[in-house]
């Protein structure tokens, strides 16, 4: 029997639940909690849609580095979201259901999931299934595609982390060594 | 932070396991799920697990950032100048057929030293960002 949507449905729903939680909530300790919930989840969704890569990559970084880094930062500011006061709500609210119908709308336009005569099977994934064991010869798809047949994104890739990291050593700056700066040790844990 | 035995104990366990989960991810990225991008991302988060439990200056001792901020380029470097060897060899940039005696051969070789420098930048700047956040001082 095919549990797959059984697991898609209690997945959503509780992605669902969790943005909504994070919606509501002021604790932005809670908050970062919630949002590496919601990554985990989504890389539950991945491995359900066997994109085990992506699942790989959603729970590494998502879950886990930025859920990390949001807390480094939480340590280095207020603990509790600001209300942002008596502002009316009808004017956010009605941008917010704008866009999401004109986005169901979009998405009323989009292949079924899965359907073999969409577009994208067509273009050049055939190619990539059928010769990279020639031409490649490794089992894993996803790494011939990513390192070899689409090199150039990746090397762009890596350099858009490696600039994002000199980036933000240019803006935040780095600590130097502890033995100048002794008393500073056990907030910074 | 630094009293926590069970933590500690826990810890002391894991980061080990990780570290050679991460090297296993990228070796192990031609066969399986995984590569250099999510390996660096797992080699980082072992590290920054240290740098909670230790904290973060017994991390900075350990991994300086200086180092770390040589090997981030190297990554990229390792990257591109596979691709300029190809360009050397003859062939157009990023051309692995061209690295080794057979097309298969060579493939192997380039996705192996490209993954190589995207798990090395990944992995060391993740670290950066981590100690740049973590390393900030209240108010600064």
């Amino acid at each position: 029997m095919n549990i797959d949507p059984a697991i898609d449905i209690v997945l959503l729903a509780l992605m669902a639940v969790i943005a909504l939680a994070v919606v509501r909530m002021r604790d932005l300790f809670g908050i970062a909690m919630l949002f590496s919930m919601f990554s985990l989840l989504s890389a539950g969704v991945f491995t359900i849609l066997d994109a085990a890569d992506v699942a790989f990559t959603e729970a590494a970084v998502g879950a886990g580095i930025s859920t990390i880094l949001m807390l480094a930062t939480l340590t280095r500011t207020a603990r509790t979201e600001r209300g942002n006061g008596s502002k009316s709500p009808v004017l956010p609210l009605l941008v917010v259901f704008v866009t999401g119908a004109l986005l169901v709308f979009g998405t009323s336009d989009l292949p079924r999931l899965g359907d073999p005569t969409a577009p994208i099977h067509h273009h050049v994934a055939p190619r990539y299934i059928l010769e990279s064991p020639k031409e490649i010869g490794i089992p894993n798809i996803v790494t011939s595609v990513l390192a070899s047949y689409r090199g150039y994104d990746t090397l762009g890739e890596t350099t858009v982390i490696f600039t994002a990291g000199v980036a933000v050593i240019a803006l935040l700056g780095l600590r130097r060594s502890r033995r100048r700066r002794r008393g500073t040790t056990e907030d910074a844990d | 932070m630094l009293h926590h035995t069970v933590l500690r104990v826990v810890a002391k366990l894991l980061i080990p396991v990780i570290l050679l989960f991460a090297l296993y991810v990228q070796f192990h990225g031609d066969y399986s799920p995984g590569g250099g991008f999510q390996a660096g991302v797992i080699f980082a988060a072992g590290i920054i697990l240290h740098a909670l439990i230790s904290g973060l200056d017994a991390t900075m001792d350990a991994v300086p950032p200086g180092l770390l901020k040589i090997l981030s380029a190297s990554g990229v470097l390792i990257f591109a100048g596979v691709g300029v060897d190809t360009l050397l060899l003859g062939g157009q940039y990023l051309d692995y057929n061209l690295l080794l005696a057979t097309p298969t051969s060579g493939q192997h070789l380039g996705i192996f030293l490209v993954e190589l420098g995207v798990g090395i930048t990944v992995a060391s700047t993740m670290l950066l960002l981590y100690y740049a956040f973590a390393g900030r001082e209240r108010g600064q």
